[in-house]
């Protein structure tokens, strides 16, 4: 099998750390050869994060380049935006519509392109845009928010929800289970 | 059974199994997880030290007691750690001793992109570099090996993606190797007279270690199919690169050692597929090696010395086309990392943004504070350099400086190598205000303990610097606490402070939002009666406040109810629930 390449982008601090391991434990064990790569440090402070899951026969670089990824999982709109030059052409874009204003905007240098969702289309970009947040207060917690995208990004595997459900209850807390359950399903199914 | 390990915890798991017993390290992206990870095993012994000198020293002293022991850093850390290092080399180990130590190529969390291999070829110690999470856990095992046969520390050498990257790694079991203590002064005290004669055990050493590199299974080399005309040496991330985009087409060198280099088996590879390309990051030390050895190759006439490659960089270098992706006209904000909403430090910042007062910085999350609105940092060089930094310039400056230039440290930067700082700046007496940014946690890196939080690497009541005392004791009189989340006494403070014409401290203390049992209080909320749009709190720079249809927004998922906003309105719009 080639090489899927799944990208997992937001701001620092939503919680893409625990998404990437969820997508790396299931993927491991569907038998693949896996590869995640994410920064840690300094970006994690409100940054810009990126996070590339890469999984195949053999995978070799732990990093996806321009024009690579398959799926673009965002947690917010603009970053969605940022890297959409790493989407192959064809590739999907699963964007949380959420708004968080990076401080040039905050400060008054900068604008919130808002429309931008609109121009990935008209150039051609699968979006599949969703609330993620109000999901996953749905759900039962804001913080849900990651495995609420997690749930949209299942819908275009053939991985049975049940082998995703089993990876949420080995990747997180107890007594977080039965919320991000709840999440995933919500974001599977809306 | 397989798992997925970042680098880092396999690098950890690996020092598990090869025995080793003691792990001394000081905190540092990319690094930290190797140490963190370690922690979690309950048979072996594992700590934070104030830094990396006395983390190898440490080390050192448990190899020399007959325990394999490991200390590990990033890439500025081995600047600090450096002169144990270089004497280690001629004093050689007990049980064995490794030095992991993670470079930043791309700077994703540093000051600089040092290339660490340099240290290993100027201190004579062998270097392994694992190119993924399953060669960092083999070649620590294989590391003791080499350090206990040829009586040498041995580096492994981390990047950023083989540290952080996560990929399929197999488990063994736990061996344990113990070595008897022997009184050898000959051996252990390098006083001059032992040190002339040690000097020419580290180059014999050297010679022997070429020779294994030159058969040692770590240095391999991957026969191509013969599609293309050229061969590539390469070692670490870079060989994913490679074989990403040329899988089995050329025939690649792969080094696992990178020092002491090999010298037949380059020759022998380079007269075998003619055209060399060695592919390394940041500066050329295999090529260097290479071309002192005769072998032609191209390295850095055709590969940067700068930053992170990837497998574009190397496909771009052989002409291969780019992939097609979407570009779009919108303009997109960048979006640089910031201090949280509710972050201790801003205060600080505010108050002496505010008074336009210089601040020389130093090294952790508060060297955000650089950023704008705040902008509040002049300068930011190495861990401790804030302190030192302010004594030259008020010594320079004098009565210029002396009542408006402060430095900040974070606390655990100041029991690092700021307390040395504070010391001159006691003893040579310079009228110099030096503030402790004291969030009682090593924050930057993730969160670790240090001397000032009174808990071990393990969470338990461990020894507790007690600051103030420390500050006074070295010669310090006039040394205050102050909450920087009341602004109004930060202020009082630092105008006091400065006016004196004597060295002080202020100690800013409040946690770290992100502490577990620091509890965020309920968003607040704007009253947009009341707003009358002044962006007087813009100017604070909290991510949780933006700017909507002519009011200040507050973010609720972001906001932790620390209210300093609500004292810098001059309209009370800002109000809390139950208001």
């Amino acid at each position: 099998m080639e090489t899927k390449n799944i990208m997992i982008v937001g701001v620092g601090g939503q919680g893409s750390l625990l998404a990437s391991k969820l997508l790396g434990r299931l993927l491991v064990d569907e038998g693949y050869d896996v590869k995640v790569s994410e920064v840690h440090g300094m970006s994690q402070r409100g940054g810009s994060v990126v996070t590339y899951v890469r999984f195949g026969d053999r995978v070799y670089s732990p990093i996806i380049e321009e024009g690579e990824a398959d799926y673009i999982v965002s947690f917010e709109k603009l970053e969605a935006a940022r890297y959409i030059k790493d989407l192959r052409k064809g590739g999907t874009v699963i964007v949380n519509t959420q708004q968080i204003d990076p401080m040039p905007v905050i400060i008054g240098n900068a604008e919130y392109p808002v429309e931008v969702l609109d121009e990935m289309r008209e150039k051609g970009v699968n979006v599949d845009a969703i609330d993620a947040l109000s999901l996953a207060g749905e759900a039962g917690s804001v913080k849900a928010c990651n495995i609420v995208l997690m749930g949209r990004l299942a819908k275009y595997f053939d991985i049975p929800e049940e082998k995703w459900e089993s990876a949420i209850e080995k990747c997180v807390k107890p007594a977080f289970v039965d919320i991000n359950k709840k999440a995933f399903t919500l974001g599977y199914n809306n | 059974m397989k798992e997925l390990m970042i680098g880092n915890a396999a690098l950890a798991r690996g020092l598990y199994e090869a025995g080793c017993c003691v792990i001394s390290s000081y905190p540092g992206t990319p690094s930290t997880e190797i140490t963190e990870e370690f922690a979690k095993f309950n048979d072996t012994y594992c700590e934070w030290a104030p830094n990396e000198k006395v983390a190898t020293e440490t080390a050192f002293g448990a190899s020399l007691r007959g325990k394999r022991s490991a200390c590990c850093m990033k890439h500025v850390g081995l600047n600090v750690a450096a002169d144990p290092l270089f004497t280690m080399s001629y004093t050689g180990v007990n049980a064995g001793m490794v030095i992991c130590v993670a470079d930043d190529p791309g700077m994703h969390s540093s000051q600089n992109e040092q290339d660490s291999r340099h240290y290993a070829v100027a201190a004579k110690v062998p270097m392994l570099e694992p190119s993924d999470s399953q060669e960092a856990l083999d070649f620590a095992k294989i590391a003791y090996e080499i350090s206990e046969q040829f009586d040498t520390p041995v580096f492994i050498k981390m990047c950023t993606r083989v540290a952080h990257s996560q990929s399929i790694v197999e488990k063994g079991e736990r061996t344990e190797v113990t070595k008897e203590y022997v009184k050898n002064p000959k051996k252990y005290i390098m006083a001059p007279a032992n040190a002339i004669a040690r000097h020419p055990f580290v180059e014999e050493r050297t010679a022997k270690l070429t020779a294994y590199a030159e058969t040692s299974p770590l240095n391999r080399v991957e026969e191509g199919n013969g599609d293309y005309d050229f061969g590539i040496i390469t070692s670490s991330t870079s060989y994913q690169y490679v074989k990403e985009v040329f899988g089995n087409k050329v025939s690649v060198l792969k080094l696992g050692m990178v020092n002491p280099l090999p010298v037949e088996l380059i020759r022998t590879f380079a007269r075998k597929v003619g055209k060399v390309y060695v592919i390394e990051e940041l500066d050329p030390v295999i090529e260097t090696h290479c071309k002192n050895i005769g072998v032609e190759v191209v390295g850095k006439d055709k590969f940067s010395m700068l930053g992170e490659f990837s497998q574009k960089t190397i496909a771009k270098a052989f002409g291969i086309a780019d992939k097609e992706s979407v570009a779009l006209e919108t303009e997109i904000p960048v979006r640089p990392p910031m201090m949280c909403a509710g972050c201790p430090h801003r205060g600080m910042y505010y108050v002496l943004a505010k008074n336009n007062i210089t601040v020389l910085g130093d090294i952790g999350c508060y060297t955000l504070g650089s950023m704008p609105p705040l902008n509040a940092l002049d300068m930011t060089l190495c861990m401790g350099a804030s302190v030192s930094g302010l004594h030259g310039y008020n010594k320079a400056g004098q009565q210029e400086t002396e009542g408006k230039t402060v430095c900040v440290i974070g606390d655990s930067t100041f029991i690092h190598s700021g307390v040395t700082g504070l010391i001159n700046i006691a003893y040579n007496q310079s009228n110099s205000t030096v503030i402790i940014l004291d969030n009682s946690v090593t924050g930057m890196t993730g969160h670790q303990q240090n001397p000032t939080t009174g808990k071990n690497i393990k969470g338990d009541p461990a020894g507790k610097v007690d600051l103030e005392s420390l500050c006074r004791a070295v010669g310090i009189n006039s040394v205050r606490v102050v909450d920087p989340y009341n602004l109004d006494e930060c202020e009082k403070a630092v105008k006091e402070e400065l006016a004196k014409n004597e060295p002080s401290v202020i100690i800013s203390r409040r946690p770290c939002v992100l502490l577990k049992y620091v509890k965020p209080k309920k968003p607040l909320r704007i009253n947009t009666d009341k707003c009358r749009g002044c962006k007087r709190c813009m100017k604070f720079g909290c991510p949780a406040i933006s700017f909507r249809d002519k009011h200040a927004v507050i973010d609720n998922t972001l906001c932790i109810g620390c209210g300093v906003c609500a004292s810098l309105c001059p309209f009370s719009a800002f109000e809390s629930e139950g208001e």
